[in-house]
Parts: C-alpha cells; structure tokens; sequence
C-alpha cells in the first residue's frame, strides 16, 4: 500500500482550526491578563475560556485521529535526526495543546469561577477554591504558553525552512494547495 | 376524655408557655454568615460580608412581635477576587466613605406555617432605602436558634455598580441574599 503524501482533510482541518482558535487564544490571554478590572474584561476572560475548551475539544479529537491513522510519512530526504525531532516536537506540542486548557480550567476552578461553556454548559471544578493554588496555577498557565510559544515557533520555522530551503514537499502535506509539481 | 382534660391540656399549656418564655436574641456572629450570589458572564458566584451587627427579638410562638435590625458594614465584603474586593468601596460601587453601613430593619414578622415564616422590612444601601420581603425558616438546635432564608434585589435599584458597571449583561442585576443566624436566648 502507497504511504499517502498528506495528511487527510479532517486532519487538516483540524490542525488549521486549532492553530487559528490557538493565535487567537494566545494574544487575547496577554491582552486581557494586563487590564484593569472592568466589564470588558469580564466579557474577554469569558471569551477566552470559550476559545480555549473549544481547542481542548478539538485536540481531543485530533488525538482520535491520531490513533486511527498513521501520519504520511516525510519526505525520504529529510535526515533520520531530524525526523525524530519533528515527531518529538509534535508530540510535546499535543502535550501543551492538552495542558495549557487544562491549566485553564484547574487555574478557574481554584480560583473559585466555575467555568460556563459558550455560557450554556457548566464544566465541572475540578478543584476546591484556593486562592495560593490558583496563583500557582496562573503562573504555571502563562509559563506553559511561553514553552508553547517557543516550540511553535520552531515549529513554524522547520515549516518554512522545508519549503523554502530544502524545497521539499514536507509543507504541502499539511497545506495540499502547495504541492510542487513532480 | 376527663382525664385528657385534667392532665394533658394544662401540661399542653405548660409547654407551650415555656416556648414563649423562649426569646431568642443574642446571635452569635462568628456562627452567623451573610452570602450573596451573582451572575457574571452567565457564571455563577458568591461573596459575603464578614462584619454585621444584628439586634433581634424572636419568640416563634409570637412572630408579629419578632424584631430584627441588622447593620453591614459594607467595607467587609468578600468577593472571593481581591482585584474586584478593591473596587467594592469605589463611588461607583458601594461608596463606603459616604455609606459604610447597609441597614436592614424588619417592619413586619409573619408565621407562613410549618417553621417558615417571612421577614418584610427595609433595606439600605448606599442611602437608597427599599421595601424588601425575606422569607426564612426558623429552627431549634439544643439551646440555639437557626434561622435560615434568602430574598432578591436588583443591584442597580440601589446603584450599585454604576456607570460601565451598570452593564447587566456582563453583570447581572439580580443578586440573591442569603442569610444564616444563629442565636441563643438570654438567660
Ligand atoms: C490553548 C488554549 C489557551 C491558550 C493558548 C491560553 C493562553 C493564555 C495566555 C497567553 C494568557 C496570559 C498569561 C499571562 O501572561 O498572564 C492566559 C491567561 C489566562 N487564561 Fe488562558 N489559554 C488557553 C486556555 C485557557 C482555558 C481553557 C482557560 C479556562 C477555562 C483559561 C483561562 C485563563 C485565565 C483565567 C487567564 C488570565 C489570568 C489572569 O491574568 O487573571 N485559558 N491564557
Ligand atoms: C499554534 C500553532 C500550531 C500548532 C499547535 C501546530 C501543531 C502541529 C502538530 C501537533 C502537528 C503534527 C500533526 C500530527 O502528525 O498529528 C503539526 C503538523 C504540521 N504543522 Fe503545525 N501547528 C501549528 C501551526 C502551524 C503553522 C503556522 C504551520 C505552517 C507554517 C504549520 C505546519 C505544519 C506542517 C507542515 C505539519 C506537518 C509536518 C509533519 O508531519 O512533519 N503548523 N502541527
């Protein structure tokens, strides 16, 4: 059986959806965390708990996908090394993509917030209101975002080294329009 | 029937003169708590004021000479948000230079039946003063008496959260009181 060349389209979809909903979490998160307290606020930490289990579903579904189909494998050209770190960098940025809400959610819960989905469905606390765990939670939510931060980056970077250095086909497998003609 | 007569409806009596013997008016703040509950982006939340004063007077078998007033001092609010706990004293907010205490002060007691009863009285807060009716249930544990109950009241009827603050979508209008008393009675 031919190894596909790229990814399917629900993968697809689901990577760009995430990375859209996570360059929209990530700003508003640094926007909002500096204002001084008022509705607008209120309204924007609301937001950004939306966007957030809205990626936290997502994820979840993309580990689904995941455990169902095998990634197309790189481009036979690209180092053995680097192959191991691609996967290895992907596999710490599902860890984040997990965590980061997950820090979210324990962060709301400690703080004594509950967190109502869309404003509709309540999530369970997961936690018992500590003010000290809450703060602790704070700045374990922002350190993660700095890691992610970093490897997305990176991430983006290897992306477009791909495509612009070595001109292989790695970035066409996650963005088909892009294929090079063979 | 005679017998029934001659003993039990005088140690009937008897009973229920000791019940009214019971005056319950010595509450016991550090038992005693003040919550109230708000919505906030659809989420719900409490808070509670920690300093209050109350004066009360409650006999159950005599509710309509029952007697309360209570005095907030509106400065010991706990939102459970310190930067939201700096705000309370704000002009906008509860203008505690101005108003440091609400006030409630009971006009009326009535029995509803059963251990309910309903408290109607005035609130004030932040010089606006409102007719509020409050039911409760009254009960009695060993030597104290428990009252338990809550009402509403629009916050903005008060003018509390004014100005961006009145946004009740961000923040609702409707908070709920809950109150829970614990009094002894004088010896
Ligand atoms: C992948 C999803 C998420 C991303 C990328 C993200 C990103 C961020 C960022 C960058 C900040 C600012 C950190 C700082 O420098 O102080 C932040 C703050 C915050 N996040 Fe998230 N977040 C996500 C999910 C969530 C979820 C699911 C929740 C809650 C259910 C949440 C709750 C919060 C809260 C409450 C703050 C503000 C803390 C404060 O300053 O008061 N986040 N987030
Ligand atoms: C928040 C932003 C992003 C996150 C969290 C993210 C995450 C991921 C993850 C976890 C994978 C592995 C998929 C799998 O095999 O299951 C992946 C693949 C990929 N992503 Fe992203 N991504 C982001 C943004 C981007 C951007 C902006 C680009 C392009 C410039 C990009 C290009 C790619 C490519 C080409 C692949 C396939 C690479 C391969 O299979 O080795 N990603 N991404």
């Amino acid at each position: 059986m031919a190894t596909p060349h790229r990814y399917t389209t629900l993968a697809i979809a689901l990577h760009w959806m995430v990375a859209a909903l996570i360059f929209c979490a990530f700003p508003l998160g640094l926007y909002m965390s500096d204002l001084k307290l008022s509705p607008l606020k209120l309204q924007l930490v609301s937001y950004h708990k939306w966007l957030g289990v809205t990626i936290f579903l997502l994820v979840l579904l993309r580990l689904v996908w995941r455990a169902t189909h095998t990634p197309p494998a790189l481009p036979a050209s690209i180092a053995a090394w680097q192959q191991r770190a691609a996967h290895g960098l992907h596999h710490l940025l599902y860890v984040l993509m997990l965590g980061i809400p997950v820090s979210g959610w324990l962060m709301s819960s400690a703080k004594g917030v509950p967190v109502v989905y869309l404003g509709l469905v309540r999530l369970p606390d997961l936690l018992s209101k500590d003010k000290a765990l809450g703060n602790a939670l704070q700045t374990l939510h922002a350190s993660l975002n700095y890691v992610l931060l970093a490897l997305v980056f990176l991430h983006i970077a290897a992306a477009l080294k791909h495509q612009f250095v070595d001109r292989d086909d790695t970035l066409s497998r996650m963005l088909p329009p892009l294929k090079r003609k063979s | 029937m005679r017998t029934l007569n001659r003993y039990l409806l005088p140690a009937l009596l008897l009973v229920a003169s000791s019940v009214h013997a019971l005056e319950f008016s010595e509450v016991q703040a550090a038992k005693s708590s003040l919550v109230f509950g708000y919505q906030q982006m659809r989420v719900p939340l409490t808070g509670t004021f920690t300093r209050f004063a109350i004066q009360a007077r409650f006999d159950p078998a005599k509710p309509a000479a029952a007697q309360a007033r209570i005095d907030i001092d509106l400065s010991s609010i706990d939102t459970g948000n310190s930067d939201a706990d700096e705000e309370m004293p704000g002009k906008l907010w509860f203008n505690t230079k101005q108003f440091p205490t609400g006030q409630f002060v009971s006009s009326s007691i009535k029995a509803l039946g059963g251990n309910r009863y309903e408290a109607q009285g005035k609130l004030t807060l932040k010089g606006k003063t409102l007719d509020v009716t409050a039911p409760f249930t009254f009960r009695q544990e060993g030597a104290n008496a428990i009252f338990d109950g809550s009402f509403k009241l629009n916050r903005l009827d008060y003018a509390i959260g004014e100005g961006l603050w009145a946004d009740i979508a961000t923040l609702a209008n409707e908070v709920s009181i809950t109150f829970h008393f614990v009094a002894s009675s004088k010896k």
